[in-house]
């Protein structure tokens, strides 16, 4: 497995790009560790599929340079590069057995019978098709193919990387449990160096190391799974991570107090600089406490989702939304108040440090 | 009101609909879920007198529309896969069953434009489709379906082929379309917690059956039987199979979980049974909460929770816990399990508290 660099990579579709609008993807300048996992998280357009086909070696940056363990392969084509890839629909072959078509990559590079019948045995168990073996693969569903596509990703131990492409779009929830579980403890036993696109922020979250979100061409934060819960950088990672998302709330801010509205609210701490633009409060539905104190709010309703609760009000003419357990009441008059540890300051949607 | 009696489908020797009754009332909405190949599409098909059934009846406000081609019938679908017609714009796509009906140009505009508002498309309605994203292509699908004043609008996982976040957006506002519409609104998912975003009622499908119909909150909170627990949960459905002797479940390890009190005095016999991921806990919830120790499998962090997935005797179980967890591969840990919150099926598979409450 290898260490990925991408070194000052940009990439425009259309010839001569002059300005950041016309990069699809504008300039990424990170590492990805060897045996890492990462996702690139983000909506349609952002990017990420695009910076994947750069990894990958199905597009070419217009500029920068792509590095494996430290060797230059910018110019080199997919194959040269060594990688497995798992799209989003099943590529597979048809009229092979579900054997063969997870033999084929190894056979394809000359492994010996025996090692190839282990390998493929060993994956089909992961994938749960054991029993499926001998079976022609045309008569699979949907979801047994994609299954098929997932294993001959994997059936490879000897690739530079695994790149995922929104692998699990077509399977079911409970069987995207499953597969994701295995993944994970796939990657934990033989610490593959793995890059997983995907818009759903549950895959991203659950199966990553380190998610990289991006929005607009561009990466706007690279964090463990809870520092992009507890501390967004920008408001989209807000908004994108979390569902709902993070309520944003224009503010003023005078020392470590914080003003929304008439109501004034207690910050941590002041901010280590002044925020200067657009001044706003962040604070995530689960950090949204209501109880018979604190500050003024209507509840307009509650949506009882099972194990938690919904929450939608307007507090100081603002839509506000909280996050209640299973088990909390609303109460009648509920008054508001913001924990804490939950509240992030922003400028012009960009995370303002608090000095604490 | 649409009304299915005893319908099933039968393709080529096989069951893909078997006995299905069902009646759905105007201005309701009603979310078919199940996993692929459960008969969502099938159902969807039948309601909207695309197929025609093996045998039963469809009934629509009281007439019997059992061989009613499609075309008679007063129906709006919005598919996975976003249909648009890509030569025409938005506005004329949205036009085109009021340009079918013949209606007056004065009343096309009123109601696409309407439509439109709802939807958030007025200012893409000179765009052609292709130059849409695919949130606003899907949009353009529903005011199509929107406007064409149908009583019966049938969608089939409409929002499955977009992003997350645009999918939470439209969620939310689907509803309250509905709501101002009248119509009968059926809509397809796999997603257990789309169903409970969504409300309404809820009908839970397995292998062509409906296996429950009602409110959704209470389909997921009552399931009758242990198929509909497993088809109404996500993560899955934490399950055991166990011997209840007196007053208690015997656990492996030689822990007893008492028997929940509504259920005081069933048979000693075998039972499985089910709790939801969020109800296994680290800390003691009550007093009468056991402890079981289970081996850690792997653990996954969404950000302000942690999916344990833990192996407990012959079983695998899912627990959902508040903030960040670290626990190794093969960790042995303690979690605990609140008798209060759990699902008693017979062997038979029937809910002991449905049983109970029929009895």
């Amino acid at each position: 497995m290898a260490r990925i660099d991408l070194d000052h990579i940009r990439h425009a579709y259309g010839p001569n790009p002059k300005s950041d609008k016309d990069y699809a993807l504008r300039e990424v300048h990170h590492s990805f560790d060897d045996g890492g996992a990462y996702a690139l998280l983000g909506p349609s357009g952002c990017g990420k599929t695009t910076l994947l086909n750069i990894i990958s070696g199905l597009l070419h940056p217009s500029h920068g340079r792509l590095l494996f363990n430290g060797n230059d392969v910018t110019g080199l084509s997919t194959q040269e590069r060594n990688i497995a890839q798992v799209f989003q629909f099943p590529v597979i072959y048809d009229t092979m057995t579900v054997f063969d078509n997870l033999a084929f990559p190894l056979r394809n590079r000359g492994v010996p019978e025996a090692e190839v019948g282990k390998r493929v045995t060993e994956t089909l168990a992961m994938i749960g098709l054991s029993d499926r073996a001998k079976r022609k693969a045309r008569g699979l569903t949907a979801d047994q193919k994609q299954k098929i596509s997932l294993g001959r990703g994997l059936v490879r131990h000897d690739v530079n990387a695994i790149l995922f492409d929104e692998p699990l779009t077509v399977i079911d929830p409970h069987m995207k449990w499953q597969l994701r579980s295995q993944l994970k403890q796939l990657h934990r036993r033989f610490g593959y160096t793995m890059v997983y696109v995907t818009h759903d922020q549950t895959e991203a979250l659950t199966f990553a190391d380190q998610v990289v979100v991006m929005y607009d061409g561009a990466i706007v934060q690279i964090g463990t799974p809870a520092e992009l819960f507890e501390r967004p950088k920008h408001t989209f990672v807000g908004y994108f991570i979390g569902s709902p998302g993070m309520n944003v709330l224009p503010a003023s801010v005078d020392g470590s107090r914080a003003k929304i509205g008439d109501q004034i609210i207690e910050l941590p701490a002041a901010p280590t600089s002044t925020p200067a633009g657009k001044v706003e409060i962040g604070i995530r539905p689960e950090f949204v406490r209501l109880g018979d104190k604190g500050m003024p709010v209507a509840v307009n309703k509650v949506e009882d989702i099972g194990r938690q609760k919904i929450v939608r009000a307007t507090f100081e003419g603002r839509d506000l939304v909280a996050v209640l357990a299973e088990d909390e009441a609303v109460p009648a008059d509920a008054r508001v108040t913001f924990a804490p540890a939950g509240i992030n300051l922003y400028a012009d949607s960009w995370r303002v440090e608090l000095g604490r | 009101m649409l009304e299915l009696r005893n319908v099933t489908k039968t393709v080529g020797g096989a069951d893909h609909i078997r006995d299905v009754s069902l009646s759905l009332s105007r201005g309701s909405l009603n979310v078919l879920l199940g996993p692929t190949l459960a008969g969502k599409t099938s159902l969807m098909r039948l309601m909207a007198g695309l197929d025609k059934p093996t045998s039963g009846s469809v009934w629509f406000d009281g007439k019997d529309v059992t061989g009613v081609r499609v075309q008679d019938r007063n129906v709006a679908m919005v598919y996975q896969q976003f249909i648009n017609y890509p030569a025409m714009t938005v506005y004329e796509n949205i036009a085109s069953p009021l340009r079918v009906k013949g209606e007056a140009r004065s009343k096309i505009d009123g109601e696409v434009r309407r439509a439109a508002e709802l939807l958030k498309l007025t200012p893409y309605l000179d765009r052609t489709p292709l130059n849409l994203s695919g949130g606003q292509q899907q949009r353009t699908a529903l005011a199509r379906a929107i406007v064409k004043n149908a009583g019966l609008v049938l969608l089939d996982e409409p929002l499955a082929n977009l992003d997350y976040k645009l999918r939470e957006e439209l969620r939310a506002e689907l509803p309250k379309i509905f709501a101002e519409t009248g119509a009968i609104f059926v809509y397809a998912t796999t997603e257990p917690h789309e169903a409970l975003l969504l409300g309404g009622n809820t009908a839970t499908l397995s292998e062509g059956r409906v296996t429950q119909f009602g409110p959704t909150i209470d389909v997921f909170r009552q399931p009758a039987d242990l198929i509909t627990a497993r088809t109404f949960a996500d993560p899955p459905l934490n399950t055991i199979a166990l011997e209840k002797r007196g007053s208690s479940f015997l656990l492996d390890g030689g822990v007893n979980l008492p028997v929940p009190a509504q259920l005081a005095g069933i048979a000693d016999a075998r039972y499985t049974i089910g709790f939801q991921p969020h109800h296994l806990s680290l800390k003691k919830p009550n007093r009468d909460a056991v402890a079981v120790t289970a081996k850690v499998n792997v653990t996954e962090i969404t950000g302000s929770e942690s999916f344990v997935h833990l192996d407990f005797a012959d079983a695998r179980w899912v627990m959902l816990t508040p903030g960040i967890q670290t626990f190794e591969p093969d960790d042995r840990i303690g979690v605990y399990i609140d008798h209060r919150n759990i699902m008693v099926f017979d062997e038979a598979g029937r809910s002991m508290s449905a049983v109970r409450e029929a009895a």
